[in-house]
């Protein structure tokens, strides 16, 4: 923002210290995120820049945090590393097995939530869609409501919410309910919470991606004779597939973060990156925490950079389309 | 092609045909009829399309909370294992004195609670109402069980005077009956008397109605630090080149993006006392080494990482409103000769409100139902209410007093949400 | 949906498999969990084949009665404090524990009578006797050093945040203590409504200035970033962190409070049979002496006392580091067992109420 050219000098000065404040909150939104990435490779057991850091001496810095982020659960660290050592990893490192869980969990409530929240988005944008408003208010509400009720109320449902004992029901889904044949403790429950938790991302890129979408063209794609179906996914699907795929990073993004609903639904199997965050914040603040930082700070720079790109990519296909 | 389904196929009524009834279709139907029936399956399928993620919705978050709510005025750990005591209750009149039959009845229900040991969920339940009473229960259900001679009244008086209280009568009384409003009246510090009356709880007992109003006095501050942040950020923003904006919009949004467990032990690492920001002070001489500053585990900590967590909350909505300003608006009042404070004040201001309410109401909303950054950085003077009904989830597990607290919540998350919606139109959210 | 959930189960099925013979052990993490992992789970794993699943709590007694009461009960065994274990026996959360399937002392005598008194009750076995001591960082007083709870609240002379448990429990004996109130009459006092006045009056002193801990592992931590100066918590974590990290901390005999802990299991157990088998091996007398070497909680039994060795990887005795051993148990106080299965709700709900206040 430059000043017009009759700016007073009080002005020039105000305009400079305007400018000094804006960097300042700058710093204060982007400091604290970079400050970890430097100490995760701290050689001690500090959370502060040793002095061996500050002149840059490599004896500061390590990588035994990351080390760590193998090796904790492991039956045997030490062994020399070869087959069996990662093995042995693969199977019991918490870490390791953390992520396993956090990808399965976030894939799957991410696929969930996507479809149905495309469908819907997709219904909700029709003009003639009844009782719009309300339908719409239900299924963002997921994202208002606070997590600790959304966690508390799972938590009572999923221990109530049981197949009947020794149906045959139960007796089917066994390998995915709990050992009563209920939700609780069970990956399908953490997937179906976080599922409902990531709808409302999916729905509002999906609707905002939708507005200004011409229905003229379905319309063109059908006097053509195209199916329905061939009209969706050869006309309406590559148009919002833009929304469609930053609606589903944000669910993911969502279920790979979240730790609130998982503490009171979850059992020791479903064991998630947050939560082994939240034991080890809680527990000993140690800086292999900063190294689970750090690695998950590169991933949102990666899923940031994504959704930057498809989002440009959306607003160029259409501005191709008359709205 | 044109099927009588078809919305389009209306269009092709007859312009020129000189009917005397009503308008009619290519293929002869009622036109009225027509399009009523095309809408109708128009909205139909329109339903359809949304109808099994609002079944979803419904099973997996509204069933749930409904059953929260119900959890909030049910409560039946007396009455299911005291039936003897509560058919007593159900028959007699309110403040009916306890006779013979009576304490015969409850000293049935104690002898059989203390061997189904269920006994100490009885004793829990009165004991929401008149603590220190659980152990009253189970001790007498101890001795109970070695053996007691009728009279019962003169047996459990003698076992325990506490049985001849008022007031744990009236309390039983009410627990008889699984509906309650108990759990409602103690989340906002209050209790029934022996005759029915509401009065406050004891001093050393009132701690809910302050942590309303701390949650909702904390969220406001909050919520006032990101506007104060995030509205030169985002003018800024907004006034740069789109090139240049883009670029620094980076540095919003990457917060925006970044797990807010690390978010929050960042903060942890920077605030401790021995961390990062002590260090600086320290060694910019603000502070001496002997007077580092407690910046978490207290309220400060929970403002501060609170705070940031949720500026770009406030950060993304004003952009969007104020990148829609026209500068000829500011330069015209200029040129009218207004002074730049005045330009600002008076027309550039009020063009923000929009994005300043959608702003504030979201972080706000998000503000009041913060559990995880309280309870890591909150130490207690930051403990906010959604902490509490953590507490009584896997602390003390007085579900019913959770789910009491989580309705009160709810109502005013929800009371929110429709201004919000009403204010801005929930097809108005933006993410990133 | 359909096709989601059968999804569901393949990718569960590869990537979890649950193996034939496991034991869910619920433990507090950190150490102490750690001493659970080192002297009872690899063993009994090497000799019988059965897994042992071991999850944390802040405090396994609070996850059991939440898990018995919402009726989808994960863990086998839990390690529980022993009033803890009595209350949720009482209420029915436990299943009883079969003391005839418990190993015999080398000697032959019973393990009934080879525990010390209440080591074994219906439904608890005991696996230790801990103890809650004061700790000071050295490195922050070089002059003077507190020596007794009433230094613990004394802010003058020994400047610097506390760190004390979450809860009523050993905060209001301590509180006493410091006020005055000889170890022997602490239980008598707190019967009294004056007696829980003066506790929460004489805490009431330092409120401002105590980080409240609730996970075992946190005061050793805040100990060793500096965020506090003087800490009240459990002496084998402190211990830990001398000895593994060489921490400058130093522990406060005088005005101990000790108590057992021990197994229970939680009514419900999915795999009970395993879980008996696993007490029946943990509470063997050389196991309990052997996890007496990781963690400086002394054994409840006996003959397990006296076989106590060196501390795990030096060649020091473990011995004098016990709460249990002579020096150290001058003004030291049992834990009331009756009192806190009587007391606890209550005070915990008035110390909550304090605490936010």
């Amino acid at each position: 923002m430059a000043l017009p050219s009759y700016a007073s000098p009080l002005e020039r000065i105000w305009h400079r210290s305007y400018l000094v404040i804006c960097a300042l909150i700058f710093i204060f939104l982007i400091a604290p995120i970079l400050v970890i990435i430097p100490l995760s490779f701290n050689a001690a057991r500090f959370f502060t820049f040793t002095r061996e850091m500050l002149s840059f001496d490599p004896a500061g810095y390590s990588m035994q945090w990351y080390d760590t982020l193998a090796t904790f659960g492991m039956a045997s660290p030490d062994a020399p590393r070869d087959a069996n050592w990662f093995a042995d990893m693969w199977a019991n490192a918490k870490w390791v097995n953390a992520a396993k869980n956090s990808v399965l969990i976030g894939i799957l409530s991410t696929a969930l939530a996507t479809v149905l929240g495309t469908l819907a988005a997709l219904g909700l944008s029709r003009p003639e869609m009844p009782f719009r408003r309300l339908i719409m208010a239900t299924l963002i509400s997921p994202m208002i409501v606070p997590l600790i009720i959304t966690a508390t109320g799972l938590f009572f449902f999923y221990s109530s919410a049981c197949l009947p004992e020794g149906s045959w029901l139960q007796q089917a889904f066994s390998p995915i309910l709990s050992n009563r044949g209920c939700l609780a403790n069970t990956h399908l429950g953490v997937i179906l919470a976080h599922a409902t938790l990531g709808v409302p991302f999916v729905i509002i890129t999906v609707t905002a991606t939708l507005i200004g979408f011409d229905q003229s063209l379905n319309r063109a794609a059908a006097s053509l004779g195209a199916s329905p179906r061939t009209t969706f996914f050869r006309i309406t699907m590559p148009l919002i597939l833009p929304g469609v795929i930053s609606g589903a990073l944000f669910a993911f993004v969502t279920s790979f973060d979240e730790v609130v609903v998982v503490l009171f639904i979850a059992g020791p199997d479903q064991q998630t990156i947050p939560r082994q965050m939240w034991i080890g914040i809680r527990e000993q603040l140690s800086p292999a925490i900063l190294a689970v930082a750090t690695l998950l700070v590169v991933f949102s720079i990666a899923l940031l950079a994504t959704v930057e790109i498809l989002r440009r990519r959306s607003e160029r296909i259409r501005g191709i389309t008359p709205s | 092609m044109a099927s009588s389904l078809d919305p389009h196929a209306v269009i092709v009524t007859e312009a020129g045909s000189v009917s005397e009834g009503p308008l009619t279709t290519a293929d002869g139907q009622p036109l009225q009829k027509a399009l009523a029936r095309s809408s109708r399956a128009a909205r139909r399928r329109a339903f359809w399309l949304v109808a099994p993620l609002l079944a979803f919705i419904v099973i997996t978050f509204v069933i749930p909370i409904g059953q929260l709510l119900y959890r909030s005025v049910h409560n039946d750990g007396f009455s299911a294992n005291m039936p003897e005591i509560s058919a007593w209750f159900a028959v007699t009149e309110p403040g009916t004195a306890p006779d013979e039959a009576a304490f015969t009845a409850l000293a049935a229900d104690l002898l059989a609670a203390s061997e189904a040991r269920s006994i100490g969920t009885v004793g829990t339940r009165i004991n929401y109402d008149v603590p220190g009473t659980r152990s009253l229960f189970t001790s007498t259900g101890r001795q109970v069980r070695r053996g007691i001679e009728p009279p019962y009244q003169a047996a459990l008086l003698e076992i325990d005077a506490e049985w001849g209280d008022a007031e744990i009568w009236a309390a039983m009384r009410g627990a008889s009956t699984p509906y309650t409003d108990g759990f409602y009246l103690a989340s906002v510090d209050r209790t029934r008397d022996i005759d029915g009356n509401v009065t406050m709880v004891a001093e050393h007992r009132q701690v809910y109605v302050m942590l309303f109003l701390r949650t909702l006095w904390l969220s406001g501050l909050i919520t006032a630090l990101t506007f104060l942040l995030g509205f030169p950020v985002a003018h800024l923003l907004a006034t740069l080149p789109m090139r240049k904006s883009n670029l620094l919009m980076i540095l919003v949004l990457l917060p925006f993006w970044t797990s807010l467990l690390v978010r929050t032990s960042s903060w942890m690492v920077l605030l401790q006392q021995q961390g990062v920001v002590n260090d600086l002070l320290v060694w910019l001489g603000v502070i001496d080494d002997g007077g580092r500053l407690a910046m978490m585990y207290n309220q400060a900590g929970t403002i501060i990482a609170m705070t940031h967590i949720l500026l770009p909350f406030m950060i993304l909505p004003l952009y969007s409103v104020m990148r829609t300003i026209n500068p000829a608006y500011v330069r015209a009042a200029r040129s009218l000769g207004a002074t730049s404070w005045t330009a600002f004040r008076r027309v550039y201001f009020p063009q923000t409100l929009p994005g300043l309410g959608a702003g504030a109401l979201l972080v706000f909303i998000l503000a009041v139902g913060y559990y995880i950054t309280p309870a890591l950085v909150g130490g207690s003077s930051g403990q906010l209410i959604s902490n509490m009904i953590a507490e009584h989830m896997t602390g003390t597990l007085n579900w019913s007093m959770a789910a009491a607290l989580a309705a009160i919540l709810l109502a005013g998350v929800l009371i929110l949400y429709w201004v919000y919606d009403r204010l801005v139109g929930i097809d108005n959210l933006k993410l990133g | 949906m359909k096709k989601t959930l059968i999804l569901t189960t393949a990718l569960c099925g590869m990537a979890f498999g649950a193996s034939a013979q496991e034991v869910n052990l619920l433990s507090w993490g950190g150490a102490y969990g750690n001493s659970h992992l080192e002297a009872y789970a690899k063993p009994f794993t090497a000799e019988t084949g059965t897994a042992v699943n071991i999850s944390d709590a802040d405090n396994p007694a609070t996850p059991i009665k939440a898990m018995v009461e919402a009726g989808n009960v994960t863990s086998d065994v839990a390690s529980v404090e022993y009033a803890d274990a009595v209350r949720l026996c009482d209420e029915g959360l436990l299943e009883e524990i079969d003391a005839s399937a418990l190993e015999a002392a080398e000697d032959g005598t019973a393990a009934t009578d080879d525990y010390i008194e209440g080591g074994v009750t219906d439904c608890f076995v005991a696996t230790d006797v801990y103890s809650m001591v004061l700790v000071y960082n050295d490195s922050q007083f070089e002059d003077a050093k507190p020596a007794t709870p009433a230094d613990f609240f004394d802010l003058e002379a020994f400047p610097g945040k506390r760190t004390m448990r979450k809860g009523a429990k050993f905060n209001l004996e301590l509180a006493l203590m410091a006020d005055g109130v000889p170890a022997d009459e602490v239980y008598a006092t707190l019967e009294t409504a004056e007696g829980v006045d003066r506790a929460f009056a004489k805490l009431d002193s330092i409120k401002d200035e105590v980080v409240w801990w609730e996970a075992g592992a946190q005061p050793p931590q805040l100990l060793a970033d500096g965020e506090v100066s003087m800490a009240y918590a459990f002496n084998g974590r402190i211990f830990d962190a001398v000895q593994q990290d060489d921490q400058p901390f130093e522990i406060i005999w005088d005005g101990q409070i000790y108590e057992m802990e021990g197994w229970v299991i939680p009514m419900g157990a999915p795999n009970m049979d395993e879980a008996l088998e696993f007490i029946a091996f943990s509470t063997a007398p050389a196991n309990q002496a052997r996890a007496a070497e990781f963690i400086s909680y002394g054994p409840p039994r006996r003959s397990a006392a006296a076989m106590v060795g060196n501390i795990q990887g030096t060649e020091e005795p473990m011995g004098p580091n016990l709460p249990t051993s002579e020096e150290n148990m001058t003004n030291a106080l049992g834990s009331n067992l009756d009192f806190w299965v009587d007391y606890d709700s209550e005070l915990n709900e008035r110390f909550n109420a304090w605490l936010a206040g």
